[in-house]
Formats: structure tokens, sequence, C-alpha cells
């Protein structure tokens, strides 16, 4: 059973008749339904692509935030062996909405980082539905600083709509942990792959995403702020977030255009949700083929790249 | 707040030192209501005479009181490709931003100077809210870097001056990439071992508070101002928390540990020379007002 977005309701009528056909004959077994099922599912695929050949980018938004797309945890479990979870700032707390900790990747021992949104509803209370606070932030510099000092290639997967804005995540200084999380990402001397797997939301998703290499799932948004929060302002009214969402230039093809995204990874035919397994081998491959490369630079130089990297973006704006 | 009061001389009228008289002679304080009488205002470095309260002054204003005998000489900033994205919300960007140009005879929102304070040689960076609300786009990070490039070039101290609603959403993700930009401005200050001294005005909201305006050495806000990451109204409407009073001003981020002092703006100019020279290992000021430098930079600032 598919979770379906508004713009895939027709998509959800011919795939519902199949499966309603489908269902029939299995209780009825003279029916022979698996002709007129076959050519149901040949309508469903030719819509589906259709659908997804040209998002809109709000259509895109709507996507990235797919309950059912691969979360951090998935990739995680999925990726990585002998994940063990770190955890704490040594200050205040340990916050749920960032996960992070040691792991191998193929073998290599690396640090992994990343927002989890959660899956259900205790654990999207949980984690705080992905928004981190001071202390997930400054989760995350600790172990940052702990990779570097051990050499460990360091790997962010970013999934956030921002970060929480909440009065004691402000009273506990948001913004200052969120300039030292940056401001931890331009200091380290081992290779930083960030992935954006779902939203890269403004300040929460860039405190993590500052990386010698920051690849983007295909219908993955990375933004300065949301088409619905840019509508409100600069619209005045938060129903033009299609507009907003246009004008905003957030998606992966048009980050990737812009310099901000060095690669797109390709999503299944619908989108992440609808093959998890084949999105998360496709994220596994291209971590795989960015740390290889990396691996051959030497500290210094990484740094270098790195600070170089970002003093360039926007050089040349889309017409790159 | 009153729009016009906020309206600064066109510059042609400055070039040319014109006196003319200003459309509103006479400014209420959004805090108490007092009438303010302009040139009263403009001696108090636009600070309320009755209540103290802080309004937002223009970089160039801030720049005459601040430096010896009010001469700086500005510094270029190089110009980003306009309009990166191609935006356009109700209005195309390139008409709000020649707007604003108009409005505020500046040509963005952030402006850099060089000169003499109590006659130790700084560079200082000032934001300017009445552009765009100060907004951070590309120009504000080019700003940025060459104050941090000149100050290292020169061996200087760097002050900042923020004041900003945040990032220019008109520039999108080339808005918020200047965060790591301008983190790398700050990194390369400290690694030449120069002092980065951040003051934060009201408002310093956003992008621009988590990033290069809370990683100074030294954090010092002016009074009342607002400083925060997320603003008091997005955190009542999406979290319906009940906020206390006085929250994420410059005294309860004092409070709370986010800050090192909290200054009047009329002993900013002492204290800020005080800083630097205690920072530079320097011999103690000498305190007050100081005549222009004797060997005066080839372009003064009006």
């Amino acid at each position: 059973m598919n979770n379906y977005l508004e713009f895939e309701k027709p998509l959800a009528e011919i795939e519902g008749k199949a499966e309603e056909l489908r269902a029939l004959a299995r209780a009825n077994e003279e029916m022979d339904v698996e002709k007129e099922a076959a050519a149901l599912d040949r309508k469903a695929e030719a819509l589906l692509r259709d659908l997804y050949a040209n998002l809109s980018p709000w259509r895109k938004c709507q996507v990235a935030r797919h309950p059912d797309r691969p979360h951090c945890k998935d990739y995680i479990d999925a990726l990585f062996t002998e994940f063990t979870s770190l955890a704490g700032d040594r200050n205040f707390a340990d916050d749920l909405a960032v996960m992070g900790g040691l792991a191998r990747f193929d073998g290599t021992p690396v640090m992994v980082i990343g927002h989890e949104k959660g899956h259900n509803t205790r654990t999207r209370i949980e984690r705080n539905f992905g928004m981190a606070r001071p202390e997930g932030y400054r989760k995350a510099i600790r172990l940052m600083g702990l990779a570097d000092r051990f050499g460990l290639p360091i790997i962010s997967l970013v999934d956030t709509v921002g970060a929480y804005p909440g009065k004691g995540a402000e009273e506990r200084g948001q913004s200052e942990a969120i300039a030292r999380s940056t401001e931890k990402c331009l200091q380290v001397k081992v290779p930083l792959i960030s992935i954006i797997i779902g939203e890269g939301g403004s300040g929460g998703a860039v405190a993590f995403a500052t990386a010698n290499r920051v690849a983007m799932l295909e219908h993955s948004v990375y933004t300065v702020i949301s088409p619905e929060g840019c509508a409100s302002i600069l619209w005045k009214d938060a129903e033009k977030m299609r507009e907003a969402a246009e004008a905003l230039r957030l998606t992966a093809q048009d980050l990737e255009r812009l310099g901000v995204a060095d690669m797109v990874i390709p999503e299944p035919l619908g989108g992440a949700q609808r093959d998890r397994e084949a999105t998360i081998r496709a994220v596994g491959a291209a971590i795989g083929r960015m740390l290889k490369e990396l691996q051959k630079k030497k500290p210094e130089q990484l740094l270098r790249e790195r600070r170089q990297k970002y003093l360039d973006i926007g050089a040349a704006g889309l017409a790159a | 707040m009153n729009w016009i009061s906020n309206y600064v001389r066109p510059k042609i009228n400055s070039l040319f030192s014109r006196r003319e008289t200003p459309d509103n002679l006479w400014t209420k304080c959004p805090e108490c209501g007092t009438m303010l009488f302009h040139r009263e205002l403009a001696e108090n470095l636009r600070v309320c005479t009755s209540c103290d309260h802080h309004m937002q002054i223009s970089p160039r204003e801030r720049f005459k009181a601040l430096f010896d005998g009010g001469i700086f000489t500005e510094i270029d900033v190089p110009e980003p490709v306009q309009d990166p994205l191609g935006f356009r919300d109700q209005k195309k960007y390139p008409d709000r931003l020649k707007a604003a140009q108009k409005a505020t005879g500046e040509k963005e929102a952030m402006l850099v100077a060089e000169g003499e304070i109590g006659r130790t040689p700084v560079v200082v960076a000032a934001q300017d809210f009445s552009f765009m609300g100060g907004s951070m786009g590309m120009y504000v990070g080019n700003a940025v870097l060459a104050a941090a490039r000149r100050a290292i070039d020169r061996k200087r101290p760097l002050i900042l001056f923020s004041a900003a609603g945040g990032a220019r959403m008109q520039e999108g993700i080339l808005s918020l990439m200047q965060m790591p930009r301008t983190t790398v401005a700050v990194q390369m200050l400290k690694e030449a071992g120069l002092p980065y001294i951040v003051v934060l005005t009201h408002p310093t909201t956003g992008g621009v508070t988590a990033s290069y305006a809370m990683l100074g050495d030294i954090q010092i806000a002016e009074p009342n101002a607002l400083i925060c990451f997320a603003g008091p109204r997005v955190i009542q409407q999406t979290i319906g928390e009940k906020l206390p009073e006085g929250f994420q001003r410059a005294e309860y981020l004092l409070d709370h540990g986010m800050l090192d002092r909290v200054t009047h703006r009329k002993n900013l100019r002492d204290e800020l020379i005080s800083i630097t020279r205690m920072l530079l290992r320097e011999t103690p000021p000498i305190k007050g007002d100081l005549a222009a430098p004797a060997q005066a930079p080839a372009e003064a600032g009006k």
C-alpha cells in the first residue's frame, strides 16, 4: 500500500483498480483478470513516467518530504556496518533529531552524522521531526572533531525542514551552534561528504552540508527558506508556495547548475519511496565513488579545496 | 517603524554637502512615543533622549561617529552577478534593488571602510538594515570577504556591525551559501591572528546570526537589540510556546551566556578602542574625541 501525494491521485485510482481486480480473482478462482490488471499496470506506469518526467519544483518539495522515503537511519542500517551510535553534546542533552556515530563503510572506518525524521508518530516525536536543537549541532561538532583527530572521513546525511524554532533552542544559542557547526565543517582535514537525501532546509542543513562533495538525490531540495515561508513573506500569501518554489531554484538540478551540488543521484521511477532499496543502493554507490576520490587527497588539500569551493560559489549565477 | 525616518539623504546631495531640510523634522520614538527633533536625534547617535531606545543608524552615520575626526576611506567591494536566479515575486528583484538604492543612496546592504579609532587603525564593516532589511546576499558576502582580506593585508582588527533580517531570499540558495562563505572569511582572520569583534545591532536574525555575526572573538550588542535565529513570531506560530518578557533581546542573551557585553551606543567607541588596543597589546588609549589623523587617507568619507 502506497502513500499517495496529492498530485498522484489519478495514479492511486488506477493502481487501486488493479489491486481490486487481483483481490477479486484471489477470492474467486474462476475469474481471470490478469489481462485487464496488466493493462492497468501498464497504464499506471505510463502515468507515473509522465508525472515524474517533469516534476514542478513544488511537487519535488512534496516528494522530498514523502514520509515513505528512506531516512537517515535506513541508510545507516543498510550501507554501514558496526554502526556505533555516539550520543550527547557534553553540555546539556542528547538531541535525537541528529544521529551520529562510528561505522564502517565498505570496511573503512568513518564518522556518519545525519538528521533523522522518524517513521511513525512515536519516533517522529522522539526525533522532533528531524528539527535539531543546539545540542544536535553541538553533538555534530564534537563528532566531527573526533573524526578529524583520528583521520576518519565524515559522511553527513541531510534531511531537515530546518533547525527547531523553539524557546529553549533559542535560549541555548541555536544560531551560535549552527555557526560553529558550519565553522567545524570548514576546519576538518578529512574527507567530508554530504548527501541531501530529502529536505535541505536552510541553516539547519548548511551546518552539516558544507562539504568537499555535496550530492543530492534527484527529487531532493535544498533551500534558503521553505516555499511556504517565502510565499508568506514576499507574496504575503502562504498559498503562493508553487510560485515561490519555482522562483527559489531549489531543485537538485538547479543546484547542480549553480555549483552548489556536485552531483545528482538518480531516483527510481516514481521517487525514492517507490523503491527504497534501489535508492539506498544508488546512494551507497555514490558515497563509494566520492570517498575513493577524496581519500587520494592530502589533509591540507582537502581543507583548502573545501574552503575555495565555498569562496567560488555563485560567481556566475545560473548563467554558468 | 516610520519609514520616512529611515530615509538617508540621497548620495548625490551628500556628495555636494548641500544642506537640505529633511522631509521630516521630527521623529517619533517607536518605544516611548516622544517626538525627537532631527538634529538632536542625530547628535545623540539616533538614541532616544528620553527612553534610550537605540534606533537604526546608517553605516555612514555610524562611521562618522566612530572613526577619529569622522574620517574614513571606503573599501571597494567586488560586484557579484546581479540577480543570479532571475528572481521575480510580485516585483522583479532588480526593481527591488533599484528602489532600495534610491531610498538609501547606497549601493547595497553593507559598507566597508578603514580608518583609525583612537589612533588604532581598523577595518570596519557595517550592515544597513534600511537596505532590503540588511539582507545577506552575494554582495554582503563579498563585503565581509573584502573586509577580512583588507584587514589581513594591513594586519588590522576587523569590527563588524551586524543588522539583518537574514539571508536574501531573492538570491535563493546562493544567499544561503554566504553562511559558509563568510565563515571562511572569519577563519582567515583568525588564522592571521587578528581580532574580530562583532557588534550586534537591532535586529540581527536568521542566517546572519547563524554565521559571521556569532563567530566574533568578542560579541557585543546594543541595548534591547533583537538577536535570534528564528524570530519570536515564527516561534509563536509554529510551536505555540509562550515567550517570556524580553525574549531574544540583547540583555536576555547576555543573561543566557550568549554575549560578552551589552553596551550603550554612546560608549561603544571608547569600548571598541579599549578592547582592540588590549587585544593588540598596545599602550592604553587616549580617551576623548580625537581629531582626524594628521595624514588623512586619500579619499576621505563625508
